[in-house]
């Protein structure tokens, strides 16, 4: 091992001169086309990529640590920052598998209104994957339409809770408002016109013989592999295995709502391609069903459980009981019952889950994100060997992955 | 006295605790009651040793012993179609029992279920390696490695992940304070200069708003503005922070008066 020393800071043992034909470079963890904080080691055989190894960690919050550190509700907000293109999976993730440990019933209004921020979401981490995997490919005008749409998308999450990146918008047992007067106009206004800016996109790229020269046959995962190496997400349905925690083992009102899940068997970049359009299109289908639901349902927004969830904020200002029990909550916070919960969702990353040990204190014992990305990060070193370096961005690309929860 | 403090869990505690209050359990069903953990039960009892095995929100959990988890595992690929190991980590009860506690999160995509196999090890011992059933666990044993330093066998490549390759201490076992342990706090210093520079450089301050009003090259005072680089922290006697000073003209006199007003 080298020694360390002033001039020569020890990182790792890499030599980076060689006598053999091999190339090695050093790729992130500040390039552009990197998708955050991701470093890879290549070894180049002219410009042929004969080994990769992805070396992560630059983004390392210790966002487990915390968790044990921080009573649950403050532990929301931590979670925007793990993908943090699409907070509110996250935000909703954690406070599932919470309300899962405790047994709680949430509201039917409050489900409604998750489940289209989640779909919303959905639509916001597609658009910015469309975009920046546009422009790492090279069609830069798609860029700049995505990140139109996206805008529009935020707007409506920033009417709603105030936040455009890190929303926060979903609470333990419910969501904090319910939705403000005309916003539901306001989202069918932009569901009718997401529809011809998708086909626009599907216009400029799907045929288009670059884009497809660029992605066709690029990054293929098989199945086997896929499954080996714990793919989730578009990656597993771009192989052909039609799995979608949405579907398969569904949560909120996914088991009422009529949606599609599409797959497909081309195993390469493109098929992921076709599949992020098809699932924004799922996603409004989804978003029309609901707006008529959250007019049928009653005003209630948060679960009721003295135990756990702080009442409404006109019992706490009006009851003495009230405001003990939000007292309670606030500085010691909630003893979730002793036991362990994983509780699966469909980010539109993939399969995000936080895994919680809770020994009845107001700290989880041991808390584990089940992060899609860092999977999706560990499969690089298997299928980047054999290809090209221009495709190393591509694919990257086209895996779509956050480092805020791969490092976390 | 100061108050005991236990040193082998240094984690937030609860600040109020009743003596009497008894936590709760989730409640652990039979596995009985659906078919198919009953025969993923009894695929797993024919080849290893099942140490518990009950049912806790929806999922099965089964405890085995850590020497059969390759056994297990493969049972679960082959006979019970888990084509997916979902996640993989540890647990840390060595204040407790010594042990650490190891899940393997499965999932059937076929029939939608989820089983989870918990083992125990203790501090020293190792793991086999399960990358040749699953690849995820090349990453996720990694990971197990760095934040517990619990050593996998026959892993292709057990080094640190997430942490640099040259750290001190596992930061998810229990011992390890939220802030970081004194390498933590001196890791740049330490790396870049030698541990002999740690009293020249001075700990690391982490305000990033931090304002120096001696350090006349990256800061300047308003109305005290003073040549760039110059040294006064020695000459300058000890005056009131003011940022702004207000001269009152008397037009009359010409006298020139600072404003004292407020």
């Amino acid at each position: 091992m080298q020694q360390p020393n002033k001039l020569k800071p020890f990182f790792e043992n890499l030599n980076f001169e060689r006598d053999d034909n091999t190339m090695v470079i050093n790729f992130g963890p500040q390039h552009p086309s990197a998708h955050g904080q991701l470093r890879l080691i290549l070894e180049l055989e002219g410009e042929k990529v004969v080994k990769a190894h992805p070396d992560i960690g630059y983004l390392h919050r210790g966002v487990e640590k915390m968790a044990e550190n921080m009573i649950y509700n403050e532990f929301l907000p931590t979670t925007d920052r793990l993908d943090y293109i699409a907070s509110t999976s996250n935000n909703y993730a954690f406070a599932l598998s919470v309300e899962k440990l405790i047994g709680l019933e949430v509201p039917r209004r409050a489900q409604v209104i998750r489940t289209m921020l989640l779909e919303l979401n959905r639509i916001m981490s597609h658009l910015f994957f469309l975009a920046t995997h546009a422009l790492d490919v090279g069609a830069m005008s798609i860029f700049l339409y995505a990140f139109r749409e996206r805008e529009f998308a935020m707007d409506l999450v920033e009417d709603y809770c105030g936040a455009r990146l890190t929303h926060s918008a979903v609470r333990i047992g419910g969501v904090p408002l319910d939705l403000p007067a005309g916003w539901l106009e306001q989202l069918s206004t932009y569901i009718d016109k997401l529809p011809e800016q998708i086909k626009l996109y599907e216009d400029l790229l799907t045929e288009n013989r670059i884009w497809k020269m660029r992605l066709e046959d690029v990054g293929v995962v098989t199945p086997e592999d896929a499954l080996s190496w714990g793919c989730t997400g578009v990656l597993l349905r771009g192989s052909g295995i039609q799995y979608d925690v949405r579907k398969e083992e569904p949560y909120e009102l996914y088991g009422e709502l009529d949606f599609d899940i599409p797959v497909s068997d081309r195993n390469d970049s493109y098929g992921r391609y076709r599949l992020y359009m098809e699932e924004m299109k799922e996603s409004i289908k989804i978003l029309r069903q609901l707006i008529p639901m959250h007019r049928k349902s009653e005003p209630q927004i948060m679960a009721h459980n003295p135990k756990y969830i702080s009442a409404p904020k006109e019992e706490i200002m009006t009851q003495n009981y009230a405001l003990m029990q939000h007292f309670v909550l606030v500085t010691q916070g909630m003893r979730p019952p002793k036991g362990t919960v994983y509780a699966p969702t469909e980010s539109p990353k993939g399969e995000l889950g936080f895994f919680i040990r809770s020994e009845g204190e107001p700290y989880a014992y041991r808390l584990k994100v089940r992060a899609p990305s860092f999977f999706h990060t560990g499969i690089l070193q298997h299928i980047l060997p054999g290809t090209y370096l221009a495709d190393v961005v591509a694919i990257i690309g086209n895996t779509n992955i956050v480092f805020g929860e791969v490092d976390r | 006295m100061r108050k005991y403090t236990p040193k082998d869990n240094v984690q937030g505690k609860a600040k109020y605790t009743d003596r009497f209050w008894v936590a709760p359990r989730v409640p652990r069903e039979s596995f009985d009651e659906d078919s198919h953990f009953a025969a993923v039960h009894k695929a797993m009892n024919e080849a290893v040793d099942v140490l518990d095995a009950y049912v806790e929100l929806d999922q099965l959990v089964i405890h085995i012993r850590p020497e059969d988890n390759i056994a297990a595992l493969k049972v679960l690929k082959n006979r019970c179609d888990y084509a997916m190991c979902s996640e993989l980590s540890a647990i840390d009860y060595l204040a407790q029992d010594g042990e650490f506690e190891i899940f393997y999160q499965m999932l059937n995509l076929k029939k939608a279920k989820r089983t989870r196999i918990l083992t125990r090890i203790k501090e020293n011992q190792a793991i086999e390696s399960i990358v040749p059933l699953y690849a995820m666990a090349n990453f996720a044993e990694r990971e197990m490695y760095d934040m517990f330093g619990i050593y996998v066998n026959n892993h292709s490549y057990l080094k640190r992940i997430i942490m640099p390759d040259d750290w001190v201490g596992h930061p998810l076992r229990k011992t390890y304070p939220l802030q970081g342990d004194e390498h933590a706090a001196w890791y740049e210093v330490d790396k870049i200069f030698g541990k002999e520079h740690r009293d020249v450089i001075g700990p690391e301050n982490r305000d990033p708003g931090r304002i120096d009003r001696y350090d006349s090259q990256r800061f300047s005072r308003v109305g005290y503005e003073v040549p760039f680089g110059a040294q006064e922290a020695e000459s300058e006697t000890e005056q009131p922070i003011e940022y702004s000073k207000q001269i009152l003209v008397d037009y009359t006199t010409g006298s020139e008066v600072l404003d004292t007003r407020k």
